[in-house]
């Protein structure tokens, strides 16, 4: 009989922070720009020049361990990690190992068989990112782009308490609206600004003693971490079973071979030879600038999904998506504050909007129209002024350029045709013009009305207020 | 009277009234370094046009009345480990050949605010680390009070170029005893101030915990004038303090009545050269006669920082000097074979014996499995080394005991046995390990006729004292 194993999973989550400026100068943290266009001598690793902590760092790092119910270490500091490598100028990346800024935290996650579950966090400390290789396509050499150099990170690290990539997926995803509620991150694992390292080991059903682990690297997408944890989990069966031994190394999966290989082992593994930095001092965060942290603390999405009901009553399925991402809950109440039509708000962001996030293959947090402009648009079909047809065309306007409707409609001509004069002398032409489906409508196929409707709606440029058309036709026939 | 004979306060007075120029003042040292520079090798870079073209542009600013500050036109020397806009700055490293910085590290900017004219950079052991000025890789500097002699180190070519007149004061820095302990040897008065009281700001780092930068100049009131300009809170260093007491100028007073002076028993045992001891009471007995309160006691834990200082300072070391890569900037071998071989090549070309040693000590000290016997242990044994100051500040405003056990050794002594050498730095290192203000002055010579000095140490900020009471001291020789 077969044996039967769990999978212990435990992650580490890096995540590059909302900074307009590095952690240890004032360069800019601005993606693109040119090579080395966003350095200084301190992000450059130049002789002499000096680290100066960026104390919206700490704020943010501060306000994810609050979040994420961590004990904050109000002194805390910073160590050096010591290793060779041209994207890391100094040759040794300033972070924290000895006293990191968060630590013994949980976050419980939902489950799809509706139980929660709670994932311990181990800490959470601050660190610099590094630079950028570029190596030549023609030449036997590489450059070095120092514009991420210095931007500040957060790596959470959890305890061991995950089983499956649900729990995986469930606690990142967990982690991701904490975090973008914060506006610390913006959290787009695709983008790297999240990024997660698995570690993974397997044991037998009902053992206590942990097995050897191996930690994957490069998971780009829930998807990847999913087929990576699945691909990882029965490697290392099958060693176990065929009587080998799990190494415990470092992996790097390849997402397209679906397959990850060993990138270093345990005992190529370097003496990082931290020690504390003394070019910085210790961080003391004091009473009263952890509570005015604690005060500033936003309304999270259980907190938000109460008041939501309370307040909204829209259904709870759109609660859910609603508040499942910041920017669409912020987009909600801004809209809704302005035209007070709750119901009618969700369903232009649940349908429309999601529809063409999702053709467009973009997030929620890349939506960039204005609440102003939605409002107004719900207001024009509220009044009649345009038909439902007419405000889905102009929605991908807003969508695209946030413009303004009220204004679109009027230069366009797009205000709906309610005048019934007009439409009955159209409706009389189509159906002078369309005898076969005239006919059919008679005979009690009642489908055939949907044809004249659609020609009436064509010869008025979709205009016409489709209640009218149908009652005319109705009566004309 | 030569123009070199005047301090820097006093040169600046005399071209304040006109008595004489920036220009002037330059053209003098520019020819005292064309007669003797060959001789002490004082310097690593002296830019001549460029000095007097500084020299020109501050005298017209004087003129103008724009540039007022109490060392406008004084020509200046910089240690070669303080970052210069545009002018290369080697910290007497191959490694850094070519390394020509794009900002000026903030003490220099003092220095130019206050219109001193840099006239070069001056000669120091191989970053910072040697007791002699030997392992710089561009030769060695002799010591101007008698030339088979070192100098001193590691700001042994700023104390050279103070001795032998090539410059009005200079700049260097400290880590061990650098300062300090070079000013002995040469017989100029040098100043460590308490730690974070001058930015490290573009001072290519040794020891950070440790370095601080300080004046070696001809007298007290130049070395309060110049503490007094470059003391300042900078937000580019983050150990940078915020002082309010910075006016040292104002503890140029003369007198010592009822100052409480201590002699720590442990400075003046076995391995201290009996003329050094001699020169150092006598001063003592000066300051005694002067109204001082005399008292012997025992510091203890001296014994311990000698193994602290170099366990902190090289495990500091390997890490800041990991920056030296070839990578960036600076040298990078010829001939090598990817990137790893790239590494091993440019340090093993670039870095001197004395650095190499270093980095190999501190990495090991910072060794998974080693860490807590040495680093961590050393850190602790700072920390009771700093109470025992403490607790002898509770006592006393001043301690004074030699800057070093012996006057300057001959040339090449010194290398060949670098226990012996870090040996020599046992009465200045526990003021960097407690981050302790200390002062040189010179308070007579051996019976070859080599300079002495006399150490002053104070509690942290109490600058003035030492100022106070080495201007008294100087006051009275000055009389005789």
């Amino acid at each position: 009989m077969a044996k039967e194993y769990e999978t212990v999973i435990g992650l580490e989550v890096h995540v590059e922070l909302a900074t307009k400026t590095k952690i240890f100068c004032g360069c800019s943290t601005a993606f693109g720009g040119s090579p080395n266009s966003h350095t200084c001598p301190v992000c450059t690793g130049m002789p002499g020049s000096l680290p100066v902590l960026n104390k919206q760092v700490v704020e943010y790092a501060a306000a994810v361990g609050l979040a994420t119910n961590c004990t904050i270490t109000q002194n805390c500091k910073f160590d050096r990690k010591n290793y060779f490598y041209p994207d890391n100028p100094q040759n040794y990346q300033i972070s924290q190992l000895y006293l990191p800024i968060c630590r013994n935290g949980h976050v419980d996650i939902e489950l799809e068989d509706g139980t929660t579950k709670q994932i311990r966090i181990h800490e959470i400390h601050m660190e610099e990112d590094a630079g950028k290789l570029v190596h030549d396509e023609w030449d036997d050499v590489s450059y070095v782009d120092y514009n991420r150099s210095g931007v500040p990170l957060i790596e959470i690290v959890s305890e061991p308490d995950m089983r499956s990539a649900e729990e995986v997926i469930a606690y990142l995803d967990k982690l991701r609206l904490i975090i973008q509620y914060l506006g610390a991150s913006d959290c787009k694992l695709q983008e790297g600004s999240m990024r997660a390292d698995v570690n993974l080991s397997v044991r037998e059903a009902g053992s206590e003693a942990f097995g050897t682990r191996t930690e994957t690297k490069n998971l780009n997408s829930f998807s990847a971490i999913a087929r990576a944890i699945e691909a990882e989990k029965n490697r290392q069966i099958d060693l176990i079973e065929s009587g080998e031994a799990v190494v415990q190394e470092t992996r790097r999966w390849d997402d397209n071979k679906e397959y990850s290989y060993a990138m270093r082992s345990k005992e190529d593994a370097q003496d990082y030879r931290y020690f504390p930095d003394p070019d910085l001092v210790p961080v003391h965060i004091s009473d009263a600038w952890l509570e005015e942290i604690r005060s500033r603390q936003p309304e999270f999405k259980t907190e938000k999904m109460a008041r939501y009901k309370e307040e909204f009553g829209i259904p709870d399925y759109d609660i859910g998506i609603l508040t499942d991402s910041k920017k669409l809950a912020d987009l909600f109440e801004a809209t809704t504050a302005i035209c007070s039509q709750p119901k009618k708000v969700s369903n232009w962001l649940m349908g429309e909007t999601m529809r063409i996030l999702k053709e467009k293959e973009m997030e929620p947090e890349d939506i960039t129209f204005s609440p102003e402009n939605l409002a107004k648009l719900i207001g024009l079909v509220e009044a009649g002024t345009i038909n439902g047809s007419v405000a889905k065309e102009i929605f991908e306007k807003i969508f695209d350029e946030d413009i303004n409707p009220e204004q679109y409609v009027e230069e366009h001509g797009l205000k709906q045709v309610n005048d019934e004069g007009a439409l009955r002398a159209t409706i009389e032409e189509v159906i002078a013009a369309n005898p076969q489906s005239v006919e059919d409508y008679r005979n009690g196929k009642e489908k055939a009305i949907g044809f004249l409707v659609g020609q009436t709606m064509k010869a008025m440029k979709g205009k016409a207020n489709p209640g009218m058309v149908n009652q005319i036709l109705k009566e004309l026939l | 009277m030569s123009l070199l004979e005047l301090t820097a306060v006093e040169l600046a007075k005399e071209i304040k009234a006109g008595k004489t120029t920036a220009v002037e003042a330059m053209k003098a040292v520019l020819e005292q370094i064309e007669k003797t520079e060959e001789t002490y090798h004082c310097y690593i870079t002296i830019d001549k046009e460029k000095a007097m073209q500084a020299a020109k542009e501050a005298q017209e600013k004087i003129e103008a009345g724009t540039l007022t500050g109490p060392l406008a036109g004084v020509p200046v020397a910089i240690k070669d480990n303080l970052c210069t806009k545009g002018v290369v700055t080697t910290c007497a490293s191959k490694i850094l050949e070519n390394f020509v910085p794009q900002y000026d590290a903030e003490a220099v900017v003092k220095l130019q605010e206050a219109g001193a004219v840099m006239i070069g950079k001056t000669n120091m052991d191989e970053f910072a680390m040697g007791s002699t000025t030997e392992t710089s890789a561009y030769g060695v500097t002799k010591n101007p009070r008698n030339p088979e002699h070192v100098p001193g180190g590691s700001s042994g070519g700023s104390a050279a170029a103070v001795a032998a007149d090539e410059c009005f004061f200079a700049l260097g820095s400290d880590t061990g005893g650098s300062i300090r302990q070079p000013a002995s040897y040469c017989g100029v008065v040098g100043m460590k101030p308490t730690y974070g009281t001058v930015s490290r700001y573009g001072l290519v780092a040794y020891g950070s915990s440790l370095d601080q930068i300080g004046p070696l100049c001809k007298d007290v009131t130049d070395c309060a004038t110049i503490m007094e300009v470059i003391a300042s809170h900078d937000l580019k260093d983050s150990t940078s303090v915020e002082r309010k007491d910075t006016d040292f100028t104002s503890a140029l007073v003369d007198d010592v009545k009822g100052m409480r002076i201590g002699i720590p028993k442990d400075y003046f045992g076995e391995g201290l050269d009996p003329d050094v001891k001699a020169s150092v009471l006598n001063a003592v007995e000066v300051l005694k006669a002067k109204g001082a309160i005399v008292e012997e006691f025992d510091l203890s834990l001296v014994e311990y920082a000698i193994p602290t200082y170099y366990t902190i300072a090289a495990a500091e070391a390997s890490s800041n000097l990991e920056r030296f890569d070839g990578v960036k900037y600076g040298y990078r071998a010829k001939d090598y074979e990817g990137l790893h071989n790239m590494y091993k090549k440019t340090r093993s070309e670039g870095f001197g014996p004395e650095v190499k040693r270093r980095i190999m000590l501190g990495s090991f000290v910072l060794s998974s499995g080693y860490y807590d016997a040495y680093y961590l242990k050393a850190l602790r044994v700072k920390a009771l080394i700093k109470k025992a100051f403490d607790e002898a500040f509770a006592k006393y405003d001043v301690i004074i005991g030699p800057a070093a056990p012996t006057t300057a050794p001959k040339l090449g002594s010194s290398l060949s046995d670098p226990i012996k050498m870090y040996l020599s730095d046992i009465y200045t290192i526990s003021v960097n390990l407690a981050g302790l203000p200390g002062m040189t002055v010179p308070c007579g010579t051996d019976k070859n006729g080599l300079p002495v000095g006399m150490q002053l140490i104070g509690n942290c900020f109490e600058e003035k004292k030492l100022i106070q009471t080495a201007y008294t001291y100087e006051q009275s020789r000055k009389e005789n």
